[in-house]
């Protein structure tokens, strides 16, 4: 019988400059009428992008469009207390919910040459730039997980994985790096 | 893969919805001044028509709104969507209430 364990495999070394961490950051869940979305618009300093699926960046920090009265404030974890302060203050006239959910979920950069081939492998969505232009951002899904993702630039892409599922996002996204890498 | 136009987000791959039942159904105004056959009726009672139907969706793995569609349980194919709240086109009506 021809043995099937003569041979050692030789040891794959996965490149990994696809994938960065993004810096800590604050990211806040803000939901809230129209008035509430101007108000946050002025003291956040960067106008709430009222189109579906669109960002808006001022600086270092964004508003990504999540739904029709809901968005994501992503900002340096420096400005955390001093936003959600201003914020608070600013929108007690009106009809919000404002959450800290900086530590519910993960940042990851994907990018490079593979970037649009690694995130199609899991994604159901047409990633091709006429169809998700720079600035788009939504959530949807990578497998079973769920992601917002954000397009930076042609070849890099935001994603913000909830905490538990990172792991299972990279390891997906790791695989078909391997099989691109073939 | 089926594409379900999303009133608020546009076309859209049908993995990231779910189904939400039978559109239209009225919430007695006063419950506690519903008779038990009129509160059965709202909680479980649904049509189960063959053809054109009005139904709740979810963008749930997206924008997370509910809105309506008319969808044709016979070949699955939606005919419109449109936002919660709204009444479908007449034109597409038909016996989908
Ligand atoms: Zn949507």
């Amino acid at each position: 019988m021809a043995s099937h364990t003569a041979t050692a495999k030789p040891t794959i070394v996965l490149d990994m400059s696809w994938l960065e961490s993004p810096a800590h950051t604050t990211r806040l869940s803000f939901r809230g009428t129209p008035a509430a979305i101007a108000a946050a618009s002025s003291v956040f300093g960067v106008p709430l992008p009222t189109s579906a699926c669109r960002s808006a960046t001022v600086g270092s920090r964004s508003a990504l469009w999540q739904g029709p009265d809901e968005y994501l404030l992503i900002a340096p974890e420096s400005e955390r207390t001093l936003i959600i302060q201003a914020l608070t203050n600013e929108l007690s006239a009106h009809a919000h919910s404002l959450v800290d959910v900086s530590h519910r979920q993960n940042g990851l950069i994907v990018k490079g040459p593979h970037a649009v081939w690694l995130l199609e492998s899991g994604c159901p969505l047409d990633l091709d730039l006429s169809q998700f232009p720079i600035g788009m951002c939504t959530r949807t899904l990578f497998e079973k997980s769920e992601i917002t993702l954000w397009r930076l630039a042609p070849d890099i892409f935001h994603l913000e994985v909830w905490r538990s599922f990172t792991e299972y996002v990279i390891a997906l996204l790791s695989e078909t790096a391997r099989e691109l890498a073939a | 893969m089926l594409v379900i136009h999303c009133p608020y987000c546009g076309d859209r791959p049908e993995l990231e919805f779910s189904h939400g039942g039978q559109a239209h159904v009225i919430r007695p105004k006063d419950p506690s001044q519903a008779t038990d056959a009129q509160w059965a009726e709202f909680l479980y009672l649904r049509k189960n028509t063959r053809g054109l139907f009005a139904e709740r969706w979810r963008h749930v793995r997206g924008c997370g709104r509910f809105f309506n569609a008319i969808r044709d349980t016979t070949t699955d194919q939606f005919v419109v969507t449109y936002r919660a709240g709204e009444q479908p086109p007449a034109s597409v009506v038909g016996g989908a209430l």
